[in-house]
């Protein structure tokens, strides 16, 4: 049991890592191929797995509904809206229009679903500004700095700043290419070593925990 | 082959037949104005590219033809050169032959495309250019094609001699030998460094993002409220989201022995389903395999925004004491952070997603900055394989500073003292 539960998943990590390792080297068609046939059985496990998903998303929401707890009206809505979407989304087979006119399913997603994408992406804009409100209070050295680069950047990438503080555009540019460039290059070289050690370990066995815990 | 006979007459491109000129006109012309006469510019020759070699693209998976041919004094801005292609192995007339490519003389040399020095097809002077499939040109794996350079200069066109050469796919790409030879010099470095761990300890410097895992469960314990968890926006397929997951397994580990209620929303199912299993294994070996629940870890949405509004809802109605951001995140990470901040909680994030680290830095009162996130399980288990493996990152970075620091040293001292270290410095970049 422990060799189905343990050896064989590690046994598939290995060879399945090396073999796609290995593809990163060879440019022949078959390697290309043996990517996107992977590429593709992904795509359709993805697609099983949504079914995973769906199952625990009805199963927390039936439970909140159930138990009336808190704001179990909104799994209600939840219920309901996904339910419609569906049987729209099967009555227009998919499609957003036919022969040019909108189909209901089309109207979901444009006069629903896109406006409250929008709406959320437009709220970062005022929590942008609340962040930086309390982070630029100058309590501290670090945030004094802060503080200060932060104001000269918005200076200099204003056409207003600019006007006021002529020599702003061009601290600004500095301070985008070389401090900031450099401490994110830094950053992603640290990143990028951290990912290959990560995947040395997981593809020798060494990291294990991803497969539901520790020591055998 | 230069086409004889081939020359730019007043700017007119005269093809050899046109040289049976009739008499009577040459008589009208010699007796003509002597100031008509001077206005005849001299009569200009056209160099044939020479040298030219035409083999398949190396390092490709097929559809490709390489072209070289030696630079000319002749190069400038006034000459250009034009590929000229056809199918099958001939003969050709070079002016029949279709034009895929034109470009300046003083462009495409072979020391500006990305060849390391261990591939080079031809010396740094000489010209190159890659035909490929594509924009009207299909080249077939097998089939020979009849190749050639043409140099133009005006209306005036000198070319060699067609080769012939077959496409064909190839089985190594040893442009990436570099990055191969690397990665395993490196994977080496870990694999030394486990065993280095394996024999003594290794000194770790303190990360308090990771000292304060305890400190954020134990107050969501005695305040008796959930710690919610989030493994980011990617999948399993993403080194972060591995690394978010194996912290995963820790944290829930140490909230089973509390016995606190633990909140993981996801985003993708594969990784919902792996994260259950690691919850689960937490628990049994904290020994509260009574205290897991089965649906602590729920899928809520793919959709990158409705995700956000159903954890933000969560935060602000359920007002967990604890949020930990862990894995790769965009542009929803402040909004998930601002919210978390405004229910008073204690927030840790843990990202390599450097675009996204000023707002975990403002925001959360611990930030694991890049690596960090991967150091983090080695850091809470102090396992000597998990220790070793940060050792082995560390040696990493210091051979990259190291490199680093010699080029630096390289340019500034050639330009110092004008010396020739581009050999050098070519080196640097064809191994990096």
């Amino acid at each position: 049991m422990i060799f189905l539960r343990r050896q064989v998943p590690l046994l598939i990590t290995m060879i399945t890592g090396l073999v796609f390792a290995a593809q990163y080297y060879v440019p022949h068609p078959a390697s290309e191929l043996l990517l996107t046939s992977a590429t593709k059985w992904l795509q359709i496990i993805g697609g099983f797995a949504l079914v995973l998903g769906v199952t625990s998303l009805f199963h927390v929401h039936a439970v909140k509904i159930r138990r009336k707890e808190a704001g179990w009206g909104y799994s209600v809505i939840l219920y309901a809206s996904t339910l419609v979407t569906i049987v729209v989304g099967l009555w227009a087979s998919g499609k957003e229009a036919i022969d040019g006119t909108m189909t209901a399913f089309g109207w979901i997603y444009s006069f629903m679903m896109v406006p409250l994408q929008g709406t959320m992406f437009a709220i970062l804009a005022f929590f942008i500004a609340s962040a930086a409100y309390r982070s630029f209070r100058a309590r501290s050295r670090e945030a004094a700095v802060l503080l200060v680069a932060a104001v000269i950047v918005m200076m200099g990438r204003v056409p207003l700043g600019e006007y006021l503080i002529p020599v702003s555009g061009d601290i600004s540019q500095w301070i985008l290419n070389v401090l900031n460039a450099s401490v994110r290059r830094a950053i992603l070289i640290g990143v990028s070593l951290g990912a290959v050690a990560l995947s040395f370990k997981i593809i020798f066995g060494v990291e294990r925990s991803y497969l539901g815990g520790g020591k055998e | 082959m230069t086409e004889p006979c081939i020359r730019r007459f007043a700017g007119t491109y005269i093809h050899p037949s046109s040289f049976i000129v009739h008499p009577c006109l040459l008589l009208i012309c010699l007796v003509a104005s002597p100031a008509l006469a001077q206005e005849v510019p001299p009569v200009l020759s056209i160099q044939a590219p020479e040298q030219v070699q035409v083999i398949d693209a190396a390092n490709d998976g097929g559809g490709a033809l390489t072209v070289l041919w030696a630079s000319s004094p002749a190069d400038g801005p006034a000459l250009r050169y034009q590929i000229l292609l056809a199918e099958g192995p001939g003969p050709h007339d070079p002016a029949a032959m279709k034009v895929v490519a034109e470009f300046p003389s003083q462009t495409h040399y072979v020391r500006e495309a990305k060849y390391g020095w261990w591939t080079r097809p031809a010396t740094p002077e000489f010209h190159h250019f890659v035909v490929r499939s594509g924009k009207g040109i299909d080249l077939k794996d097998g089939t020979s094609y009849a190749v050639t350079v043409a140099s133009v200069q005006g209306e005036a066109r000198a070319w060699a001699q067609p080769v012939i050469a077959d496409p064909e796919p190839n089985w190594v790409n040893w442009n990436q030998m570099n990055n191969l030879l690397l990665a395993l010099l490196f994977g080496g470095v870990v694999f030394a460094s486990i065993q280095v761990a394996k024999r003594r300890e290794i000194f770790l410097r303190r990360i308090p993002g990771l000292d304060a895992v305890d400190e954020a469960i134990g107050r969501a314990t005695e305040l008796g409220k959930p710690i919610l968890y989030l493994t980011g926006a990617h999948d399993m397929s993403d080194p972060s989201t591995i690394a978010a997951a194996v912290i995963l397994g820790r944290v829930a580990r140490r909230v089973a022995s509390y016995e606190t209620e633990l909140l993981v929303p996801h985003r993708d199912p594969i990784t919902m389903a792996v994260c259950q299993e690691i919850t689960k294994q937490s628990y049994l070996e904290a020994g509260k395999p009574d205290a897991f629940k089965e649906d602590c870890n729920f899928f809520i949405t793919s959709d990158q925004f409705s995700y956000t509004a159903a954890v933000d809802g969560i935060m602000l109605r359920r007002k967990p004491a604890a949020n930990f951001f862990m894995g790769s995140y965009f542009a929803e990470s402040l909004l998930l952070t601002e919210t978390g901040a405004s229910t008073g909680a204690i927030q840790i994030a843990g990202t390599d997603s450097d675009h996204q680290l000023p707002f975990f830095v403002t925001t959360c009162d611990y930030t694991l900055i890049g690596e960090e996130l991967y150091a983090a399980s080695a850091y809470l288990s102090r396992e000597p394989v998990q220790v070793g493996t940060l050792r082995g990152q560390d040696i990493g970075k210091a051979i990259i500073l190291g490199v680093l620091a010699v080029g630096i040293l390289l340019a500034t001292a050639g330009v110092v003292m004008h010396a020739d270290v581009g050999w050098a410095l070519d080196l640097f970049r064809d191994l990096k």
